[in-house]
C-alpha cells in the first residue's frame, strides 16, 4: 500500500537501480549527489521502501535517537543506510527521514506561472536540524509548505519528489496526508495568533490534535497535553490548560503552538519563522528549549527564517534560498565562514555586525527579482559583482559533499576546509 | 544648558494610558454600588534624556518597554503626561497640538505610513505646501530632489505606493520626512520590516542622509546590531524606564545593568569570522505587565543578581564616574561595591 500503487513509473525514477544514474538531480553535478545520498539510503532500491530496521551497526552511532523513529509508522520502513560511507553529508549513517527531489511549485498569477519554487532538492536525516534561509519571496515558506502538501489552488506542485520515511507524499490522497500530519510531520507557523483558534481553551486544542490520531482516554490525554506543555518551558501548565489563547503572552501562545507540534512524537516538525513574532529574550528562550527538545526526543528539524543568525543558533546545516532555488548547502560554520554564492556572502556581509560601527554596509544592489520575469540564467546575475558573460546560462549545482553551490564564480574556493560540519 | 548638548530635550517624561473599562462593566460596578477604576498603563515613567546636534541616540528595548511611546512624545505625536519634549530649546508640543516642524518621524511599516490613495509625489510635497516650506509651482522640483537624495527616480512621484517594493517605500517614507527640512529625525524601527540585504540599504542611506544633512536622530530598535551600528549612543528602556545609558561601545562591551548583560547575551549572533554562536543565554521569565509594574526595579523578578533592596527601593539612573548612566542598585563590575 505504498504510494507506488498511485503512482505507477513513479519508482523507477524514485529508486535508481544503481546510484550514479543522474536522473533525481537534472541540474546536473547530479552523479555525485546520487552516489552520496540517494543511492547509498535506498541501494537498489526496491520501491516499496521496506528495508530492515536499523541494523545496529557502528554508523548509527551518532544517532541512537534516530532508532525510535521507524517504529512509527507502518507504511514504509526507513531504509538504514546499508554500509554508506560514501554518504557525506553532515549526520553519517543517519537514518534518512525526509528526501525532498526537484521540487517545483508553481503559483497561476495574472502575469504567468510564478514558479516560487524550482528544483529543489535536499535531504534531512533523523535528529538533524537544518536552517532554510533566503528573504522574502525566496521559496523557502512555500517548500515548507510544499512538503506539508499545504499548497492550495492557484498554486501546485508541478513537478518534483517528497518522501517521508521513503513514503511519497507528492500526490497522496488528502486522507492518507492527514494522517500523517500532525503525526510524522508536523508545522510550527510564524504568528501564533492566527495557528490557535482563538475560541477554543488550550486543553481542547491539544486534545484535537490527540484525538485526530488515536483514541486516548481523557486522563491520559490532560497527562500528555500537561507534559507536552511543561517540555515547552510553560510555568504552571496546569493553569495554562484552560485559558484562552488571548489570555497567553505571544511568547506562551508559541510555545502553545510548538507543544501542540510536538504531541504526538512527530519525525519531522517544520517551523517557519517561529520566533520571528517574539522579542530577543523570548525568542532565546524558544531557542534554547527547542535544543534541548530537539536532542531529547531526536525529532528532525527544518527551520525556516530570513535571519541568518537565528538559523545559526540551532541549525546543523544550512540551506540558503534565492528566487527559488537552492543556491547554497552545507555544514552552517563552513557555509557562514566560507560562503561559495555570491548571494550568500553578500547576505552575511550585510549583517550590520560585520561592519565597523558607523561605516556603510556592504549592500547587495537592487533588489530580488519578481518571479513571473526572473532574469534568463543566473536569478542573482542582475545583482552580483561577479557576473560574467556565462552566468546568462543557468548554473548546474555542483556538489562537493558537504557542500553543493549553485554558482559559476564560486568563492572562497581556495583555503582548504578545516572542520568536518559542525554538530 | 546650552542648545548643542540638549537638541533634542526630554524632561522628566511621563506618559500614561488609560482605558476606560466597557460600558457593561461600568453599569455593573455602578449598580453594585462599587467605583468604577480604570486600568492605568504606565507606558514611560520618568525618563529624561538629552540628544546633541549631529548625534545619534539609539533606544532599545523589548516590545511594551515604551520606546515607541517616546519617540512619539519626542516627535511631538503624543502629548506627555508629565514633563516636556524640546527641540533646541523650544517646546515640541504646545497646548496639546504639535509646536514645531523641525522634528520628523520614520514608521516601520512603510505599508501602512503611506496614503495608498496618493501619488508619491503628493506625499511628499503636501507637508511642505502646507506649512509653506515650497511654493505650489516648486513642489514637482523639490519633490524630485528629495526622491533623489533617498535614491529613487524622480518620475517615482506619479506612482503609487502599491508600485513599489517594501525598501522603496521606506526610501519614499524618509523622503516625507526629509521634505519637511527637519533637523531631527525620530525613527521608529525603520528597517525591522525589511529583508536583510534591502536593510543595509536603508541603513546606509540612513548614514548618508546623516552625514549630508546633519541630522540629529533618536533611532528606536529592538535590533542590538542594528542600533550598534548607527548609534553614537544607546538608551536601554526597561519597563517604561531608562536602566542603562552611554556610549555605544562601551555599553555593548561592558555592559553594567543586568537587563543590558542578558539582552546581549540572548541576542543571536556571528562571531568575527562568520562562525554561528550557539551559546546564547536566555533571560528567565517574562516582561512584567505596565500595568501592575513590580515594587522597586522593575526588572528584579528576572534578574540573576536581585537581592532584598532591589523589591523594594527603585533603583535611579546615576553616574557611574563616566559618561555613563545605570539604574541599579548592583551595578555589574562593581558587585558588592555598596552605593
Amino acid at each position: 500500500m505504498s504510494a507506488d500503487t498511485n503512482m505507477p513509473g513513479r519508482a523507477e525514477r524514485q529508486f535508481p537501480a544503481g546510484p550514479p544514474q543522474g536522473k533525481l538531480a537534472p541540474s546536473g553535478g547530479s552523479a555525485v549527489r546520487e552516489a552520496t545520498s540517494v543511492g547509498a539510503q535506498f541501494p537498489a532500491g526496491p520501491p516499496q521502501g521496506k528495508l530492515a530496521p536499523p541494523g545496529g551497526s557502528a554508523v548509527h552511532a551518532v544517532t541512537s535517537v534516530g532508532a525510535q523513529f521507524p517504529a512509527g509508522p507502518p507504511q514504509g520502513k526507513l531504509a538504514p543506510s546499508g554500509g554508506s560511507a560514501v554518504h557525506a553529508v553532515t549526520s553519517v549513517g543517519a537514518t534518512l527521514l525526509l528526501q525532498v527531489r526537484d521540487l517545483a511549485t508553481e503559483f497561476a498569477t495574472r502575469s504567468g506561472p510564478a514558479r516560487a519554487v524550482d528544483g529543489v532538492s535536499f535531504d534531512v536525516h533523523a535528529g538533524e536540524i537544518i536552517g532554510l534561509v533566503g528573504e522574502s519571496g525566496s521559496g523557502k515558506s512555500v517548500t515548507g509548505y510544499s512538503i506539508l502538501g499545504l499548497i492550495d489552488p492557484p498554486g501546485r506542485v508541478a513537478a518534483g519528489s517528497v518522501k517521508l520515511d521513503g513514503q511519497e507524499l507528492v500526490g497522496m490522497p488528502r486522507s492518507k496526508l492527514r494522517a500523517l500530519r500532525g503525526r510524522r510531520i508536523a508545522m510550527v507557523f510564524q504568528d501564533p495568533m492566527s495557528t490557535l483558534n482563538a475560541v477554543l481553551k488550550v486543553s481542547t486544542q491539544m486534545e484535537l490534535a490527540m484525538r485526530a490520531h488515536g483514541k486516548p482516554s481523557k486522563q491520559e490525554m490532560r497527562q500528555r497535553s500537561l507534559q507536552a506543555l511543561a517540555k515547552v518551558g510553560i510555568p504552571d501548565p496546569e493553569r495554562r490548560l484552560d485559558a484562552y489563547p488571548h489570555e497567553l503572552s505571544g511568547g506562551m501562545r508559541q510555545r502553545v503552538a510548538i507543544a501542540i507540534a510536538f504531541l504526538n512524537n512527530p519525525g519531522l516538525v517544520i517551523c517557519d519563522e517561529p520566533t520571528t513574532a517574539l522579542d530577543v529574550s523570548i525568542q532565546a528562550q524558544i531557542l534554547v528549549e527547542m535544543r534541548t527538545l530537539v536532542r531529547e526526543a531526536g525529532v528532525s528539524l527544518v527551520w525556516i527564517s530570513h535571519d541568518l543568525a537565528t538559523v545559526s543558533v540551532l541549525a546543523s546545516r544550512l540551506l540558503v534560498m534565492y528566487a527559488g532555488r537552492l543556491i547554497e548547502e552545507g555544514p552552517t560554520g563552513e557555509v557562514l565562514r566560507r560562503p561559495h554564492h555570491p548571494y550568500t556572502q553578500g547576505l552575511i556581509d550585510s549583517l550590520p555586525s560585520r561592519a565597523a560601527p558607523g561605516k556603510d554596509l556592504l549592500q547587495i544592489p537592487g533588489s530580488t527579482p519578481s518571479l513571473t520575469a526572473l532574469p534568463s540564467g543566473c536569478a542573482f546575475k542582475d545583482r552580483c559583482a561577479h557576473a560574467t558573460a556565462v552566468c546568462d546560462t543557468a548554473p548546474q549545482q555542483t556538489v562537493a559533499p558537504p557542500r553543493t553551490w549553485r554558482c559559476h564564480h564560486p568563492l572562497n574556493m581556495g583555503a582548504p576546509t578545516t572542520a568536518q560540519g559542525t554538530r | 544648558m546650552s542648545s548643542q548638548t540638549h537638541f533634542i530635550g526630554l524632561n522628566t517624561i511621563t506618559r500614561r494610558f488609560a482605558s476606560i473599562p466597557p460600558f457593561s462593566e461600568r453599569l455593573a460596578k455602578r449598580i453594585t454600588g462599587q467605583k468604577a477604576s480604570t486600568t492605568v498603563v504606565h507606558a514611560v515613567e520618568d525618563v529624561s534624556l538629552s540628544v546633541a546636534k549631529g548625534e545619534t541616540l539609539g533606544l532599545v528595548g523589548e516590545s511594551g518597554c515604551g520606546k515607541s511611546t517616546l519617540g512619539r512624545v519626542a516627535a511631538g505625536i503624543l502629548a506627555p503626561t508629565m514633563g516636556q519634549a524640546h527641540i533646541d530649546g523650544a517646546a515640541v508640543m504646545r497646548d496639546g497640538r504639535k509646536n514645531t516642524t523641525r522634528v520628523q518621524m520614520v514608521f516601520q511599516d512603510p505599508f501602512a505610513s503611506l496614503n495608498p490613495r496618493m501619488r508619491i509625489g503628493d506625499t511628499i510635497a503636501e507637508g511642505p505646501i502646507a506649512h509653506g516650506l515650497v511654493k505650489k509651482a516648486d513642489a514637482a522640483a523639490d519633490v524630485a530632489r528629495w526622491l533623489k537624495a533617498v535614491g529613487l527616480d524622480a518620475e517615482a512621484a506619479q506612482r503609487f505606493p502599491h508600485q513599489f517594493s517594501g525598501g522603496q517605500r521606506q526610501r519614499v517614507a524618509i523622503a516625507r520626512a526629509l521634505a519637511m527640512r527637519p533637523d531631527a529625525l525620530v525613527c521608529d524601527e525603520p528597517v525591522a520590516s525589511l529583508d536583510v540585504s534591502i536593510q543595509a540599504q536603508i541603513i546606509n542611506l540612513f548614514l548618508q542622509l546623516r552625514r549630508d544633512l546633519n541630522l540629529t536622530m533618536l533611532f528606536i530598535s529592538h535590533d542590538l546590531s542594528v542600533v550598534r551600528h548607527v548609534s553614537d549612543r544607546v538608551a536601554i528602556m526597561y519597563l517604561g524606564r531608562i536602566v542603562e545609558l552611554g556610549a555605544t561601545e562601551d555599553i555593548f562591551l561592558s555592559p553594567h545593568h543586568p537587563y543590558t548583560r542578558a539582552l546581549l547575551d540572548s541576542a543571536p549572533r556571528l562571531a568575527a569570522d562568520g562562525a554561528p554562536v550557539q551559546d546564547i543565554r536566555p533571560i528567565s521569565g517574562e516582561l512584567p505587565s505596565p500595568i501592575n509594574p513590580p515594587s522597586g526595579c522593575a526588572f528584579h523578578q528576572r534578574c540573576a543578581f536581585a537581592q532584598p533592596r532591589c523589591s523594594q527601593e527603585l533603583p535611579v539612573l546615576r553616574s557611574l564616574g563616566e559618561p555613563r548612566e545605570v539604574a541599579c542598585h548592583f551595578p555589574l563590575a562593581q558587585q558588592g561595591e555598596p552605593l
